[in-house]
């Protein structure tokens, strides 16, 4: 304050500050959370926008049977995409999260058969398996003081073998109600698979941002030097967000069996959700350096990468091109994100 | 030699390079338990052969994570080396000659799309290269389904994977030391290679001692991708054919192979000594897995869990304190 000018000026300078600022707290509140949540936002922006287009072109409109269609194959990628975006948080990386579903639709196509009793065992015993299958990714990052990027590259192949042991050629079965009720749609023509999601969201998610542990998890991918110089939990952190990395897989590949009713040990599925669901993180505004983003930002992301996929359907397209549309759209987008060079006023901050 | 000398001489090797060869022999006296021709120098220059396909892929990738960058861009760019190539062939004499070249360059053009993303737009080169995979993977499906291509490689091409001149030396072995013997002159002779360490250390700092980082990290990636579709050529010549999936199995090898031999993946640190360790580890291990005939799901479990002891044995970081 003290910057020598006449007192007096600089009094009614402070003044005038504070009294425009005090009568406009709760907008300033409102602005800041909004500038929060921008990325995410955007991701809900851009998938209205793609799935308007999407719709308005669809021979059949907007009817029950489109939505579910489309809403099942955007559940999937959306499931996949938050798993991927736990570890992402903590600006790490989990390049196995495609092998954990492939794993988890084998087991599942065993086990999740039966009356119901023994159908809720082996969902449960899924979802175990998955939980258990990202531990040991935490695990092997927290005390093995290795890379991420390298350990899940690693632990897929373990994964991926696990599940060929257990399906050499693709079959087995599924509990047809419990498949037929999710992937089905509710009165009134809800798609059941989307208010699946909605239930996972508010279960896992919600939660793991409100606590102690998922706050930790933003802090640790800002700056893991500055959280442990705080007292943040890194290594529970870190640990939480793997682990549930792997649980939101495994959710994605018990989804599959109840799409395909069957179990398939493909690497190149595997392969295919792992990109899938980077890409659809980045889509969704989940920083890949960590600290910044939401699970629900890369739902969105997934839902319009799905989206994308399947607009060429409906301009009638050659199905040769689809893949290089993909991709096209795909390199488009990542580089919408380097908007922000503009605002770079010195030059070294390009390399922070 | 004195315990002294012998000391100096243990501590000037790097541990990541020494127990990676120790590996290495390891292996060999483990397979040699098994049948006696794991020693033979017919096995040993047939799996050098083998390895040289992914040395050549694994040197571009080593540069880039030099820079502390990644290329995820493999499978695809390695499958645009092959088929063009192969379809340059298909264009008569001219071609025939062009077919080497031409492959390559084609992934020089893919790498210099990430290098110009990575550099300049400052997208993560693993999401970047993601989607110039992408791309790449829709041009050949484009390109094989609009145009029905030749798919046979040339005479060439066969010559230099899978021919001998001297000795009974594989000519892509040769390949493969030439290459290497550029790498390790570029990285270690020039300002180029200076510069990727220094990048990978801190690109700020390389930026403020002049460095032009942005050009540096363009052609890297431009060297990455030419590298990997030359790795293309050389399958294409070996198996005479080029496939769509021919260079799905070389992306985690790669990676696996650079990291295996010590060069820190964060950037800025390893030497491509290391690297031609981590390849021919990583060959003799699918070999040995498979002449023991393990089942498939087996050699992929064993696999993983060797790469993460072997990487538990000298990869670690420190604490964060």
């Amino acid at each position: 304050m003290n910057r020598g000018g006449p007192p007096e000026a600089d009094r009614s300078d402070a003044n005038a500050t504070l009294s425009s600022v005090a009568p406009g707290l709760p907008e300033s509140d409102w602005g800041y959370r909004l500038r929060e949540q921008r990325d995410t936002l955007a991701a809900f922006v851009g998938f209205a926008v793609m799935f308007s287009i999407y719709i308005g072109n669809h021979p059949a409109g907007l009817t029950a049977n489109v939505l579910t269609t489309a809403s099942n194959k955007g559940v999937l990628l959306a499931l996949v995409a938050m798993a991927q975006t736990f570890a992402v948080l903590t600006a790490g990386i989990d390049l196995s999260v495609g092998m954990v579903l492939v794993l988890a639709n084998c087991l599942a196509s065993y086990i999740v058969v039966g009356s119901g009793l023994t159908t809720a065992l082996g969902v449960a015993g899924v979802l175990l398996t998955g939980l258990l299958c990202g531990a040991i990714n935490g695990a092997i990052v927290i005390f093995g003081r290795l890379q991420p990027i390298v350990v899940t590259i690693a632990t897929g192949a373990i994964y991926y073998g696990l599940a060929l042991a257990l399906r050499r050629v693709p079959g087995g079965d599924v509990n047809d109600s419990l498949a037929g009720a999710l992937t089905g749609q509710l009165a009134g023509g809800v798609p059941a698979s989307i208010v699946a999601l909605l239930a996972v969201v508010i279960v896992v998610w919600l939660p793991f941002r409100r606590s102690v542990i998922g706050r930790a998890a933003y802090a640790v991918g800002s700056s893991e030097i500055a959280a442990y110089m705080s007292g943040v939990p890194v290594r529970r952190a870190k640990f939480v967000a793997y682990t549930l990395s792997g649980l939101l897989a495994s959710m994605a590949g018990l989804f599959v069996t109840f799409i395909t009713y069957s179990g398939e040990a493909s690497a190149a599925n595997g392969s295919t959700y792992t990109l899938y669901s980077i890409a659809a993180v980045v889509l969704g505004g989940v920083s890949l350096f960590g600290g910044s983003g939401s699970a629900i930002g890369a739902v969105f992301g997934a839902l319009m990468f799905r989206t994308i996929g399947d607009l060429l359907f409906v301009f009638n397209l050659e199905p040769l091109w689809q893949p290089l549309f993909q991709g096209v759209v795909l390199l488009v987008a990542v580089c919408l994100g380097s908007a922000r060079l503009f605002r770079i006023r010195n030059r070294l901050d390009l390399f922070s | 030699m004195t315990t002294l000398q012998l000391k100096r001489v243990i501590g000037q090797a790097d541990p990541a390079i020494a127990t990676a060869f120790g590996c290495i022999v390891a292996l060999l006296l483990v397979g040699s338990l098994y049948s006696s021709s794991f020693l033979s120098p017919e096995y040993l220059l047939q799996q050098l052969k083998v390895a040289s396909f992914l040395g050549v892929i694994a040197t571009g990738m080593m540069i880039v994570i030099l820079l502390g960058q990644i290329d995820l861009s493999v499978p695809w760019v390695v499958a645009v080396g092959g088929m063009m190539s192969t379809a340059a062939t298909g264009w008569g004499p001219a071609g025939e000659l062009l077919a080497i070249p031409f492959g390559v360059a084609c992934g020089v053009g893919l790498g210099l799309v990430s290098g110009v993303g990575v550099a300049y737009l400052r997208v993560p080169s693993m999401i970047i290269t993601l989607a110039v995979n992408a791309v790449a993977q829709g041009l050949m499906v484009v390109h094989t389904g609009g145009f029905s291509p030749q798919d046979s490689s040339s005479e060439a091409m066969r010559y230099i994977a899978t021919g001998h001149v001297l000795f009974g030396v594989p000519n892509a072995l040769l390949v493969w030391a030439l290459i290497g013997g550029a790498a390790v002159y570029l990285l270690a002779r020039t300002t180029f290679g200076r510069a990727v360490y220094a990048i990978g250390n801190r690109e700020r700092a390389a930026y403020l001692s002049g460095v032009d980082t942005q050009r540096t990290v363009v052609i890297a990636f431009a060297i990455a991708g030419g590298l990997s579709a030359f790795g293309g050529v050389l399958l294409a010549g070996y198996a005479s054919k080029a496939a769509q999936a021919m260079g799905d199995p070389y992306q985690l090898p790669a990676i696996a192979a650079v990291v295996l031999g010590g060069t820190s993946i964060l950037g800025g640190r390893g030497r491509y000594l290391g690297t031609v360790a981590g390849v021919i580890l990583i060959t003799l291990l699918q070999s040995i897995l498979s002449v023991m005939q393990i089942e498939e799901f087996g050699r992929h479990v064993i696999y993983g869990g060797v790469i993460i002891a072997m990487l538990l044995l000298y990869g670690r970081e420190q604490w964060v304190r």
